[in-house]
């Protein structure tokens, strides 16, 4: 990139180009006077890192020297709280409730449809297992005005935030209650209000976007007084932050003052990739404090620890006029990637049923509740039982209900539809019409009229 | 050659750079494009009165390409509290002066340098887009506009079609990047990527050949079209085009051509800084064989206005395509493909495509790589003579 730079200046000065100073109205200007060295300082006054010391020490740093960065956590593996002079956490028993029951949502249909997939009944299907409370505690801090911007793995986010299992059939069986109009693959989810976008297969190209979403909440939010601000929470998991969007998104977001919330679920894989093989440094949060960014590193695998940095980042990304923050959310991916995936081909079996068996979202709030008297076993099998008929019920009519028509297939491309679709439109009408034994018209809502 | 074309005045002060190449001295076609005489401009207030596209009665301001977009910027950002400009290097003025003042009339939240990141500044635009802005983004030159494909052709294009039923889309981005050759841009300096992006559907593709043009193709890119589009402004033309421009409001629909000039034996098709070269290939072939060439600017390259096109072919049996950027897989390509499909009966000779050869743009090399006034004379004469 430097090289081009070069070119780009000798460019510009090769075209006289005018130069003019930059105006001063611009935010967060580093030098406050033209003295790039007063005499006698200590300190280096380079515009690019304004307040280094000088040093004789050749020392380089060292990440493996420095200490990792510490999880937080609120409650351990038993569901207890793990500092008993701190209180606990801020939440009624009725909001712990409705967290633990969209938690088993998800994880009851995720078992569900990942069966279904297996019998062919759907293309393909992504579980959260072990990420359900990454998902719900920290949507659970958003308002229904905060926007969404997700990777795949987070159903938890949309139970959340008010999807119904509806909604996730629809999308599921690509049917016509499908807000995605069934052109996305299955676990493409998408909300208008509360907003969550459309989710899409690329990976990060999710991250500069939420930094731009954020960036126009601001200035929304700026312009219009009376509206309660808003932020953005954007997720992706530790593979997904290599890619170059992933750098480009913190570094815009941090540069421009974006009111957003990055969450990032490190499960320790990526596919079939370990972390070893995805960094080498001190996992995603490490990275936050080198963009300027406030940064935590939470337990994913305790729902109040989430939700608290949540809670937190949220505050934080709307003070000082907006600024990012990073969560890193630690936690085991316990299911295969994807029904296109066998995780067994590439990690032990016994480590992951050491997962599931250590640790777990859904468990160790049920040993909360337990703990306080909020739950008995007896209810537990009755709340997971109705669940799964709710599912089920669901799935089924969702699998009997038509297709969009196929004009959906061409609509949407552009804001109206083209010449020149309309009349690829008519053309395969006519196709469909000639061959009408070819083709299955049979689950398309109207059949080839729906191409009129 | 081109930097002739674009730097007359600039150059005539200067030796003559050895990098670039000297045009013939006994040219009788590659002469330098005369910006000033030109009847591809509008050099009088008058002329641009009797073009339909332009408001009736406006007041007008010599401009040249880089002020025009300066203007349309102005107004846009004047006209919506929504538009917001950004990009590398936009808040002084911008590396070819055309966000000058910007910053300083609407504020740092408005307009507003990015880190040095493409994909960033896509990005960062398509979620701006997506809650309701409008985000002019600015790609320095179409050269670097690659590291933001992706956010284009997988994100911004396919937005309104995934998000379907919720509605959401990014109807109001604009990506804005200078883009084609000037003479000695070399590799990186030169590209003209439309065909990559006229083959995504989703996005709209649109590059005006003059000052009133772009001012007016810019403002209907922001305002009266909800679908994201990629605004390719051919930089030789920034300083060299200079115009009458209305001062006011006002759209140049797109996905619309124009017929620039009538003519009854033959078409010629092309878009941005070749039309110039088109038009001084027509007076030259019109006095030396007396015949009547019908010249049309695209505007918009994607989706294109394919009937305007085919009725001119229809008329005159002939088209000859013209493009900078390279032959194979270009714009002539699709044109040219549905001028057969769609006149086949009329037609009287192949379609022709003047573009540039199928190799990179080598800095020594440039005039002869890119179309020129001599080889766009030959394609009319070999598709008259047939």
């Amino acid at each position: 990139m430097s090289s081009r730079f070069i070119l780009r200046r000798t460019w510009q000065a090769s075209h006289r180009v005018r130069h003019v100073v930059p105006s001063l109205s611009s935010p967060a200007r580093r030098w406050g006077s033209s003295i790039s060295q007063r005499p006698g300082s200590d300190r280096v006054h380079f515009p690019g890192a304004v307040d280094s010391k000088f040093t004789t020490d050749m020392g380089f740093l060292k990440a493996s020297d420095l200490p990792a960065i510490p999880t937080y956590r609120v409650m351990d593996a038993d569901g207890e709280l793990v500092d008993k002079s701190r209180g606990e956490p801020n939440v009624s028993d009725d909001q712990v409730l409705t967290w633990y029951k969209n938690m088993l949502t998800v994880s009851v249909m995720d078992v569900v449809m990942f069966e279904a997939q297996r019998q062919g009944r759907l293309s393909f299907y992504m579980v959260s297992a072990g990420e359900e409370g990454i998902a719900v505690g920290s949507a659970a801090a958003l308002t229904p005005d905060d926007v969404v911007f997700a990777q795949y793995r987070e159903a938890g986010v949309f139970q959340q935030r008010g999807f119904t299992l509806k909604d996730f059939m629809g999308q599921l069986f690509a049917n016509v209650n499908d807000t995605g109009k069934g052109r996305n693959m299955p676990v493409h989810y998408g909300q208008n209000y509360p907003r969550m976008h459309t989710i899409s297969s690329p990976l990060a190209t999710q991250i500069p976007q939420a930094a731009g979403a954020a960036y126009a909440l601001k200035i929304q939010d700026q312009q219009n007084r009376d509206r309660a601000p808003r932020v953005v929470a954007c997720y992706f998991g530790e593979g997904a932050a290599s890619e170059g969007d992933f750098h480009a998104a913190l570094n815009i977001a941090a540069t421009r003052s974006c009111p957003i919330v990055f969450i990032c679920r490190n499960n320790g894989y990526a596919i079939s990739t370990p972390t070893l093989e995805q960094y080498r440094g001190d996992g995603i949060a490490s990275r936050g404090v080198g963009y300027g960014i406030d940064t935590i590193r939470v337990d994913g695998n305790d729902v109040f620890a989430v939700y608290e940095a949540m809670e937190e980042a949220r505050r934080r990304a709307l003070s000082e006029g907006g600024r990012p923050v990073l969560i890193e959310a630690m936690s085991y991916r316990v299911s295969h990637h994807s029904t296109s995936d066998d995780s067994f081909a590439y990690r032990a079996r016994v480590e992951v049923e050491d997962w599931k068996r250590r640790d777990n979202p859904i468990i160790r709030l049920r040993k909360w509740l337990e703990n306080k008297g909020l739950w008995s076993e007896d209810q537990d099998k009755e709340m997971r039982d109705s669940l799964r008929k709710a599912v089920l019920k669901e799935f089924g009519e969702a699998e009997r209900e038509k297709k969009p028509p196929l004009r959906e297939a061409f609509a949407d491309v552009y804001e109206d539809i083209t010449e020149e679709a309309r009349e690829q439109m008519k053309e395969l009408k006519r196709i469909l019409e000639t061959y009408p034994d070819e083709y299955d018209l049979r689950p398309y809502k109207d059949g080839a009229k729906g191409l009129d | 050659m081109a930097i002739i074309r674009a730097q007359r005045g600039f150059l005539s002060r200067i030796a003559r750079r050895s990098y670039s190449a000297a045009p013939s001295p006994a040219a009788k076609l590659n002469l330098p494009i005369d910006y000033k005489s030109t009847p591809l401009l509008h050099h009088t207030p008058s002329s641009l009165s009797s073009v339909p596209d332009f408001p009736a009665a406006a007041t007008t301001k010599r401009l040249n390409y880089f002020q025009a977009i300066n203007s349309a910027l102005r107004t846009a950002l004047s006209a919506s509290d929504k538009v917001m400009l950004f990009g590398e290097d936009v808040a002084f003025g911008g590396v070819f002066r055309c966000s000058m003042d910007l910053q300083t009339e609407f504020g740092s939240d408005r307009v507003f340098n990015t880190p040095l990141t493409e994909q960033g500044i896509a990005g960062f635009a398509i979620g701006a887009a997506a809650e309701g802005m409008k985000p002019v983004a600015e790609i320095q030159f179409a050269d670097y506009v690659f590291p933001a494909f992706d956010q284009i052709v997988n994100e911004a294009a396919k937005f309104r079609y995934r998000e379907g039923g919720t509605g959401i889309n990014v109807g109001g981005l604009v990506i804005r990047m200078p883009c084609g050759a000037v003479g000695h841009g070399a590799l990186y300096h030169s590209q003209s990527p439309e065909s990559l992006f006229a083959h995504i559907p989703g996005v709209r593709v649109v590059m005006p050949r003059s000052p009133s043009q772009a001012k007016g193709l810019l403002l209907s890119s922001i305002f009266q079209h909800n679908d994201p589009v990629v605004f390719m402004e051919p930089k030789c033309l920034y300083r060299a085009a200079v115009e009458h421009v209305p001062n006011e409001y006002y759209t140049i629909p797109l996905s619309q051509a124009e017929v620039i000039k009538p003519g009854k034996d033959l078409t010629i098709i092309s878009y941005g800084q070749p039309l110039y070269l088109c038009s001084a290939a027509i007076s030259a072939i019109e006095k030396t064989m007396g015949v009547s060439i019908e010249l049309i600017d695209l505007r918009t390259i994607y989706p294109w206005d394919r009937q305007t096109v085919l009725e001119s072919v229809r008329k005159t049996g002939r088209a000859v395509v013209v493009h900078e950027s390279m032959i194979n897989y270009g714009v002539g390509a699709e044109v040219a493909a549905t001028i057969q499909d769609g006149a086949f009966l009329r037609l009287e000779a192949p379609v022709k495509r003047v573009a540039g050869w199928s190799t990179h743009t080598g800095l020594s090399y440039e005039q002869f790589i890119l179309p020129d006034v001599a080889r766009i004379y030959d394609a009319i004469k070999q598709t008259l003579e047939y």
